[in-house]
């Protein structure tokens, strides 16, 4: 909306600043809470006497115990390398059935999109139970490889119905011309398509990736060795012993563990919310 | 360079039937113009040559070859789009070169080839350029230097020009034509527009209804058409049609087209309409070939006059609609000979080009 | 050299070419990985997950079948009614407040200001970091003892005192605050609230890009006619946006519905079941007292309601595809 004509500074800042400073603030405090957390000794952290927004006396010993004393950096490696190869499964799966998709005429095909779209909406919490039974039945259970093949399960059909999207935006007649100057099919996709839909895949990509990075029930069900486990497991579970919560160490995983996601979309916002907004429009 | 055989093609979508039963032989380097209204199948007709499209029934020879099953890369043929579908992200000389490196040709020989086609078209300083960086007519030249360069057994074109403005249509139009003289090629192509398939064309196809209605020369189309379709379809303005009746006029027959005018055939006609004595037929003439009176250059023509309607200047002459029986009627006259809207003006009427029409059969007899 | 009487027989290679050439073929092959990933890990699980709810299957055995049995007894349990209305009563308002707060900072973040942006990015922040993560602050700051909440109105109300000095200071003592998540409906709040805090940036983003592609001069338009703000948003912006804010709002509750996270970090169902979901019993009763059977039939619960939503969108999506 065009800011409004004649609007005075006292209204601007009542209808805007205010809410708008509010909602940010809302958004991001919970992120500075882990941060100051995270560097407050313990002795300030239970003290409820003390007002919990100074830090008196900075430390870094629960980001020493975090990556000293725990299998932190395991999980961490473990939730990236498990990143990494479920989005690169899932972008492979779904560049080809997307392009297939919205591109090539066979019988089924409708059918086949409806039911991408239908597994698209079904979510991990309505199969994880049998699914732990598939996994055991084949032999990965307690292994990464459980969850670098059942995030597909949701990253799939995300991948394949937006990137189906995106290549009904490169016009047909490319691909008809590739064909007609010798390409085949495949070199038609491979040579024409696919570099044109770089963009829609990267955005996928990267969707992708923050989705699997974010995953907690299937690696919570399919997982019990704690070197095996992804960050956000591994921090809930190993980093709370009964009712003992070490909260310091707790925060800064937290916090780091929500970095690389940051990282990686502060880098590709752009794509990350025409992706978004692409899933949306479906 | 080859010869393209179409022999009862069709095709059929879920319910509509595009093309329905084409017979068609176009000869070595033959230059072909498939024109029709919207809809009428000649970009579906195209694209089964191509490969793009399967077809439903009939064959497609190209050459000797049935290449009915033959996938669009191993047909040898060359596609220009309406949109020109360069590769966006290919420069020109790659957009031009893809095809060949695609064959594993040698690098030289496709430098030599891009050079080659880049010197006829005059797009030597694109060629490091991208698709987005060019105009319309740069980028039209450039689709067809990526035809040139695979040196294919045919060209297609479909609508070629119809994405640039007016000039630089005219432009692009006679440069076909110059680069087909120098590039010796069978070429089909398809347009809506007749005045490019007039100028362009050894041979026209006017396509209606997913049917051929006629095929020959651009000037047999003109002075000979067979049907009613045809015979408004080509030439601009369209042919006048006026619904009229075959009378008796002493040895003679007569066309009567109002109760005023009745306008004499000649000996040969008479004999050819005798047939239709007394019929309700369509007579059709151009308006080029009704003008202001004139000095008679042969016995078949005739004057008469009618009330002048309305005038449209278009220059080097003005056309004179006037109304018989309710029918508007276009001639085309010198315009320093026309009357004022409202006042009589005499006409002649060349005979010689007319058309006789039956209306149960939209056949030219 | 040979003579080229006889075409050669062709190879492999050139016949998987030219079958592939053929887009019946080409479909299905380019089809296969998806299809088999979705066929092992979803439609089979799925069948797997109906047989195991007609079972009374518990871990290590391999059960028997008892027909509807397992339902019979969650209809008979308060347990899963309860969790069954959570459910929907969490859905519901969870996605309300996400809609109505999603659409009120869609439109301040689509006003032109410095550092818009930056603006945008950041305040999708608790949409892309691991919810289990973010729920963890959540937690900690829900803390029954440490809570910052609570020291923060501690801190207001003895302010008052200083500056008022209220006679209820000797009654009251030692004021404490609330016990966010040790009371039933305090703690549905706090899920609640979590989860719209996690949400929200979606809707608002969402909705910024519908916002985005509405035409300025339809604005113009209405001020011409001489429309107030509130009645520009009802005439103008909300008819224009309504085909993204119904895909958004299905996508939104299909995962609301679903949600397992929150409830399992912030009250694991507690206090006294009171806070489970479908998804956090399903958990509990399937892998946590390793009753296979009753679990896949709490997970399979959510399947009818979920239907229906999934059935609105493609009829949706179907209508709009036509215009
Ligand atoms: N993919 C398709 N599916 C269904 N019907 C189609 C398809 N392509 C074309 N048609 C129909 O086939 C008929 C012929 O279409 P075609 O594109 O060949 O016309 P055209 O002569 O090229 O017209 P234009 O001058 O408008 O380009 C039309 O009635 C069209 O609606
Ligand atoms: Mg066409």
């Amino acid at each position: 909306m065009n800011a409004m004509v004649g609007e005075t500074y006292f209204r601007r800042l009542v209808v805007f600043y205010i809410p708008l400073f509010l909602f940010v603030f809302a958004m991001l405090f919970p992120f500075a809470w882990m941060l100051i957390t995270s560097i407050k000794p313990d002795a300030e952290l239970y003290n409820p006497r003390i007002s919990p927004f100074i830090v008196r006396e900075p430390t870094l010993e629960h980001w020493e115990s975090l990556f000293g004393t725990t299998l932190f950096i395991r999980w961490a490696v473990n939730t990236l390398w498990v990143a990494i190869a479920s989005t690169a499964v899932s972008l492979f799966a779904g560049v080809l059935a997307g392009y297939a998709l919205s591109r090539l005429v066979f019988r089924g095909s409708t059918m086949f999109g409806i039911m991408i779209f239908v597994t698209y909406l079904v979510p991990p919490t309505l199969l994880f139970i049998p699914l732990t039974g598939v996994v055991t039945w084949m032999g990965l259970q307690d292994t990464t490889w459980s969850l670098i093949f059942t995030y597909p399960t949701f990253l799939v059909p995300f991948c394949t119905w937006l990137l189906m999207g995106y290549f009904q935006t490169i016009p047909k007649e490319l691909e008809e011309c590739a064909r007609i100057d010798g390409a085949t099919r495949l070199q038609a996709m491979s040579k024409i398509v696919l570099p044109l839909a770089v963009p829609g895949i990267l955005s996928a990509g990267i969707f992708a990736f923050t989705l699997s990075w974010n995953e907690f029930l299937y690696a919570l069900v399919f997982i019990h060795s704690p070197e095996t486990k992804t960050i956000p497991v591994g921090v809930t579970s190993e980093l709370i012993k009964g009712d003992v919560f070490f909260w310091g160490a707790l925060m800064a995983g937290a916090l780091f563990g929500s970095v690389p996601v940051a990282i990686v979309y502060s880098f590709f916002v752009e794509h990350y919310v025409s992706g978004m907004t692409g899933a949306v429009k479906g | 360079m080859a010869q393209i055989l179409l022999k009862n093609l069709r095709k059929t979508y879920d319910e509509t039937e595009a093309v329905r039963g084409i017979n068609l032989d176009i000869d070595h380097n033959e230059f072909v113009v498939l024109v029709g209204p919207s809809g009428c199948g000649k970009t579906t007709t195209l694209r089964m040559i191509a490969g793009l499209e399967e077809i439903t029934g009939g064959e497609i020879f190209i050459g000797e070859r049935l290449i009915n099953n033959v996938p669009p890369r191993d047909r040898d043929i060359a596609m220009v789009f309406q949109n020109y579908a360069l590769y966006p992200h290919m420069t020109v000389e790659q957009n031009m070169s893809f095809g060949l490196r695609l064959r594993k040709v040698a690098k030289a020989e496709i430098e030599r080839r891009v050079k080659h086609a880049a010197d006829i078209l005059n797009i030597g300083e694109l060629l490091e350029r991208r698709p987005k960086q060019l105009s319309g007519g740069q980028r039209q030249r450039v689709a067809m230097g990526r035809a040139i360069v695979r040196n294919p057994e045919a060209f297609l074109f479909d609508e070629p020009l119809s994405n640039l403005d007016a000039k630089l249509r005219v432009q692009m139009r006679t440069e076909i034509k110059k680069i087909h003289q120098r590039v010796q090629t069978t070429v089909v192509y398809v347009t809506h527009d007749q005045v490019e398939a007039m100028t362009l064309a050894d041979r026209i196809v006017v396509m209606n209804h997913g049917i051929i209605e006629q095929v020959g020369s651009p000037q047999e189309m003109y002075e000979a058409p067979k049907t009613r379709f045809v015979a408004g379809f080509i030439g601009s303005p369209a042919m006048n049609f006026v619904p009229c009746r075959i009378v008796e006029r002493g040895a003679a027959l007569g066309v009567r087209l109002s109760g005023d005018i009745t306008l004499d055939l000649s000996a040969e006609q008479s004999k050819r309409y005798r047939g239709y004595l007394d019929k309700e037929m369509v007579f059709g003439i151009r308006p080029e070939h009704i003008t202001e009176r004139r000095q008679h250059t042969n016995e078949n023509q005739l004057d008469f006059g009618c009330t002048v309607e309305v005038l449209e200047p278009m220059g080097i002459d003005t056309m004179v609609f006037m109304d018989i029986e309710g029918v508007e009627v276009t001639a085309r006259a010198a315009p320093k000979a026309v009357s004022n809207p409202g006042e009589t003006m005499m006409f002649t009427i060349d005979m010689n080009n007319t058309h006789l029409i039956d209306p149960k059969t939209d056949k030219v007899v | 050299m040979q003579t080229q009487q006889t075409a050669p027989e062709p190879s492999l290679r050139e016949r998987l070419v030219t079958a592939l050439e053929n887009q019946r073929v080409l479909g299905y092959v380019l089809m296969a990985p998806a299809l088999l990933l979705i066929l092992i890990f979803i439609a089979y699980p799925f069948v797997l997950g109906v047989w195991m709810s007609l079972t009374d299957k518990i871990v290590g055995t391999s059960g028997t079948f008892i027909g509807l049995g397992n339902y019979d007894k969650l209809f008979a349990s308060d347990i899963f009614l309860t969790a069954a209305w959570n459910t929907v009563f969490f859905t519901t308002i969870a996605t309300i407040f996400k809609a109505v707060l999603g659409m009120w900072l869609a439109v301040l973040l689509n006003r032109k200001f410095r550092f818009a942006n930056i603006t945008r990015a950041t305040v999708l922040l608790p949409f892309i970091v691991p919810t289990v993560l973010s729920t963890l602050a959540w937690l900690w700051m829900f803390d029954a003892t440490f809570s910052v909440f609570n020291w923060t109105l501690r801190w207001l109300w003895q302010m008052e005192i200083g500056i008022f000095g209220l006679v209820l200071k000797e009654n009251w003592g030692f004021f404490r605050g609330p016990l966010w998540l040790g009371d039933p409906s305090l703690a549905m709040a706090s899920v609640i609230l979590v989860n719209v805090w996690r949400g929200l940036p979606f809707f608002a983003i969402s909705f910024l890009a519908g916002l985005q592609t509405i035409p300025p001069d339809l604005y113009d338009a209405a001020d011409i006619d001489g429309a107030s703000g509130w009645k520009k948003f009802w005439h103008v912006t909300l008819p224009l946006i309504k085909p993204v804010a119904i895909v958004v709002i299905v996508f939104s509750i299909v995962v609301t519905f679903a949600d397992f996270q929150l409830v399992y970090i912030l009250t694991r169902g507690g206090p006294n079941n009171e806070t489970h979901l479908l998804a956090t019993l399903a958990y509990q009763l399937g892998m946590g007292s390793g009753n296979i059977g009753q679990g896949a039939a709490v997970a399979l619960f959510m399947l009818p309601i979920l239907a229906f939503v999934i059935i609105f969108q493609l009829w949706y999506l179907r209508r709009e595809g036509v215009r």
